[in-house]
């Protein structure tokens, strides 16, 4: 357990846990107002469809039912989209209820206010729009096809923007080099499922124009930032809280029609409004992820050097933009050099419309796509030669550099040491072992089969350097921002723009102040996820809060200590090189009789009875921090698979992770961030699929349908890790919320068609399901044949 | 409307209630027991697993009126005069949750399996919480948790 002043790097348990535990979360399902009203969304079984009525008629003569709206009885603006990514892309109109079209299942139509939950869902199953169905399209290579179906007829085409990274080095290389690899990979969509589906709670001051919307999202400040302008409140009267959240991986980094219509509700009846999501609706009407086609070429020397990487990369945009969704592809756009050093880079991305639930930030967001994709076609590139892929990673890995470098991407890498992480990993699984006992597999011709997949990456994040979201076109800025309060009974107050959803900030924000402060994580208390409390900040998503939102905290803490020090200074009479601080405490050097605690001055700074001329009352500091680069964590994954020739069965064995996040304040909190991403992403390599249709239904409209694995589909992970300090931020972090989401579905994958490489299987696509792999192994055999 | 009699964490509740309410909301919503969570509707998820007569349950697929006489315990009857549970003092102990949201279903899920089972192993533990899932986790510190409080718990029958 640590002791006092060493709780940074320390494992402390969890001030989060005990109402999480007992009962007593805050999650916005559990709260409920006096006058509560239930919203209930109508969403038509159409997925492409002209609408030429509405019949509200019945709804509306239902006893209990407040009122039933369509988009004509409210004036409500478009929601807001941020990231316009090119100067020429097309952006779709996307109105909180559909007015001319229904364009994929998740289009609501009316929206239902009842006195009860019940009530208000029988209300709208009655609420019928008639419409002139239209043919629709869900497939990504279909919507981009001549003659497909426009899904938005004003914009003319299905290809709304197209992004070009624009070519780093000489690209002559992809035609010259005495290697090329062209391959192409499909990663379908998935399906965030946080286990808490959305929702929210809307109510007012009418008399005052003041409205307050409690909300299962990640980004309380940009809520508040940006939805004003649809529901017609403006910033300065709409006050957003996130409560307890259960769980978002992006799919609650967004800002949805739903909280834009619950707040024009509780403005229309004039009563709290509240909305919760059903699992069915979750799947159609919250963000989709990846959905994206990529053509890869690998430039090489048949000695195993990487020479160039080119990626043309089709993203599946949905029917509409919800607030990031073309510049997810573009954050990948940065990384797919991963941890290797070629002299010649290409990338760039078409972005297209489809009948479907529109794509957005899906935990990685751009930089698991990318990944996936570089790490996949190395394993190709070292099959091609004949080489090793640990021996082909050794070669291109960049050697450890602790102050940032330049990469061929365009932007600058802040540390990094890959050689380590991949080294311990390998060391760890027992890599030649491995590969001797698959040998042996093969040469008996087992059954089951041995395969060893291996991924080095890194990953871009600490979300961001405002000049360089500008210079993206991104609408809003990258800084965040902490108030760090002292009081005088001896407790702390942070109040922090981050906003968490199951992280554990409030420890780990609690063990840095602690440190400071000379006190103890119980002694701090941390206010976050309400604008009126917390009223600066950019909230939670991209590996951001300890890299952005706890340096600000940090940074706020040298100011406390700064004020503390001047007033320690006035009240021993000593000049304040006179003192010295050590846990907490203020003391005269040489006379250590001669003392104040962070405690003490907190007092004398409140009553503020004796403190010197020009100096503020009270212990209390803010700070905001934009960083000057981004965070590039890296690391090696290991995924030891069995693979059975007969069935197409996949069963993990061991899976090894070798993560380097750069200085780690509480390991526990690391090491559980990992577990659950690297689970996500088996779950991407092995099981979920969003899958639709011809018709463009969703398929997989349920969790019986859609596999969200469970305990017995997740292996025991093996992990360990290295500490290069980041260079972006005094504090030494990166952050560790994505790593293994970015990392897992190459490694698993890899790992299948490794156990099946000597059969000639070179792809399985993902996910792995044992009809693909099944499929995969009759298809070498015929070619074969 | 349907008249239910339950014995809810030890105190019995009578209520009239439409005959269509699920157990969850009339925990939730009659009761204020709101600890209980709704993940998805369809009994996939778990989240809402409450002790039926000590048995676990999920009860989004319960009706209220098929609970008349009988006894439930759900997460806010699982401590005992302001000491948590061995279970939920495992799962923190072992960081077993994150955003919590399937917290409450699991330890349910737990507390009913370790009656059948009281020293099972990983293996073991894994296979009973097939029901329950969890997107934070990856499950290993909720195994380990399970696993930890059955020891615990083991030791303290002896």
């Amino acid at each position: 357990m640590a002791t006092t002043g060493n709780y940074v790097g320390s494992t402390v348990l969890r001030k989060e846990d005990p109402e999480l535990l007992t009962g007593q979360a805050s999650y916005v399902d559990n709260q409920s107002m006096p006058g509560m009203v239930w919203m209930a969304l109508v969403r038509p079984p159409y997925v492409h469809a002209r609408i030429t009525g509405i019949d509200t008629a019945a709804a509306k003569a239902m006893p209990g039912v407040v009122g039933v709206y369509t988009a004509e009885d409210l004036e409500l603006g478009a929601l807001p989209f941020v990231w316009p990514i090119t100067e020429d892309i097309k952006v779709p109109v996307h109105y909180p209820l559909a007015k001319d079209k229904i364009r994929f299942h998740g289009d609501a139509v009316a929206v239902v206010v009842a006195e009860t939950r019940g009530l208000a869902r029988d209300a709208a199953e009655t609420v019928h729009a008639q419409v002139e169905e239209l043919p629709a399209v869900t497939d990504l290579e279909a919507a981009m096809a001549d003659g497909a179906p426009v899904i938005h007829e004003d914009l003319g085409t299905n290809v709304t923007v197209h992004w070009s990274h624009g070519g780093g080095g000489d690209q002559s290389v992809f035609e010259s080099a005495p290697v090329i690899v062209e391959e192409r990979y499909s990663q379908p969509r998935l399906i965030p499922n946080a286990i808490e589906p959305r929702g929210c709670l809307a109510w007012g001051v009418p008399a005052m124009g003041e409205y307050t919307l409690i909300s299962a999202t990640q980004i309380p400040h940009i809520v508040r930032a940006t939805l004003g302008g649809t529901v017609g409140i403006p910033e300065s009267k709409l006050r957003i809280v996130a409560p307890d959240v259960g769980g978002g991986f992006g799919s609650k980094l967004n800002v949805y029609a739903e909280e834009a219509l619950a707040l024009a509700m509780a403005k229309a009846t004039g009563r709290p409004v509240k909305w919760i999501e059903d699992r069915q609706e979750n799947y159609v009407a919250t963000i989709h992820g990846r959905g994206v086609i990529h053509d890869c070429t690998l430039a090489g020397t048949e000695d195993g050097q990487i020479l160039g990487l080119k990626f043309v990369e089709i993203a599946d945009l949905g029917a509409y933009y919800q607030l990031l969704t073309p510049g997810i592809p573009e954050l990948g756009g940065w990384v797919y050099m991963g941890p290797y050093d070629p002299q010649a880079y290409w990338y760039e991305f078409s972005g297209v419309l489809t009948n479907a639930t529109p794509t957005d930030a899906y935990r990685g967001a751009g930089r698991p796509e990318a990944t996936y994709v570089l790490e996949r076609l190395v394993d190709a590139f070292a099959r091609r030669i004949g080489m090793d892929p640990a021996e082909v990673r050794r070669k291109n890995l960049v050697p450890r550099f602790t102050e940032a470098r330049p990469a061929i991407s365009g932007l600058s890498v802040d540390s990094g040491d890959y050689h380590a992480t991949f080294d311990r990993a390998l060391e760890m699984v027992g890599y030649e072992d491995l590969r001797r006992e698959q040998a042996e597999r093969r040469d008996r011709g087992d059954v089951k089969q041995l395969g060893i997949g291996l991924c080095t990456y890194i990953e871009m994040c600490g979300l961001a350097p405002s000049n360089i979201l500008g210079a993206l076109r991104y609408a809003a800025g990258g800084w965040d921002a902490c108030t760090v309060q002292c009081l005088p009974g001896g407790e702390v107050v942070l109040k922090i723009g981050t906003s968490p959803h199951g992280q554990g900030h409030a420890t780990t924000w609690a063990q840095i102040a602690a440190d400071a402060l000379g006190v103890t994580p119980d002694d701090v208390r941390v206010l976050h996820g309400d604008t009126a409390v917390a009223p600066l900040g950019m909230d939670t998503y991209g590996s951001r809060s300890v890299s952005v939102g706890a340096t600000a905290l940090h940074l706020a803490l040298e100011k406390i200590k700064e004020k503390a020090r001047t007033l320690a200074a006035h009240e021993l009479e000593v000049a304040e090189d006179d003192l010295e601080f050590a846990n907490g405490t203020y003391t005269v050097k040489g006379a250590p009789d001669k003392a104040r605690t962070i405690a003490d001055l907190a007092a004398s700074a409140w009553h503020a009875h004796a403190i010197p001329e020009g100096f503020e009352p009270n212990l209390e500091a803010t700070a905001v921090f934009d960083p000057p680069n981004f965070t590039w964590p890296g690391g090696a994954h290991i995924c030891v698979s069995e693979v059975d020739t007969e069935t197409g069965a996949v069963e993990i064995l061991r899976y090894v992770a070798v993560d380097d996040c750069g200085t780690v304040i509480n390991p526990m909190i690391v090491e559980g961030q990992l577990h659950g991403g690297i689970a996500q992403g088996i779950a991407e390599a092995l099981y979920e699929e969003a899958i639709y249709d011809d018709h463009g239904n969703l398929v997989t409209s349920l969790m019986t349908q859609y596999l969200v694995p469970g305990a017995t589909e997740i292996p025991a992970m093996e992990l360990d890790r290295t500490e290069t300090p980041s260079t972006t931020n005094p504090l030494g972090v990166k952050g560790i919320g994505e790593a293994g989401t970015i990392a897992a579905p190459p490694a698993v994958v890899n790992s299948v068609v490794d156990a099946l490489a000597h059969l000639g299987v070179t792809d399985v696509g993902k996910p792995a399901t044992p009809e693909r792999v099944w499929s995969a192994i009759r298809r070498a055999e015929g070619g074969a044949a | 409307m349907a008249h239910v009699a339950v014995t809810v964490n030890g105190a019995l509740h009578e209520a009239d209630v439409e005959p269509r309410t699920l157990l969850v909301y009339f925990l939730r919503e009659s009761l204020g027991l709101t600890g209980t969570n709704v993940g998805c509707d369809t009994s996939s998820c778990g989240s809402c697993t409450v002790l039926l007569d000590g048995e676990s349950v999920k009860s989004c697929t319960l009706l209220a009126a098929q609970v008349d006489g009988r006894e439930v315990t759900t997460i806010e009857g699982m401590a005992t005069d302001g000491e948590m549970h061995p279970l939920q003092d495992a799962f923190h102990r072992n960081h077993g949750l994150q955003c919590g949201y399937c917290t409450p279903g699991m330890i349910m899920a737990a507390v009913s399996y370790l009656t059948e089972n009281p020293s099972p192993t990983e293996e073991e533990v894994r296979e009973a919480l097939e029901g329950n899932l969890c997107r934070c986790t990856g499950y290993q510190n909720i195994v380990a948790s399970i696993l930890d409080a059955a020891g615990r718990m083991a030791g303290a029958k002896v």
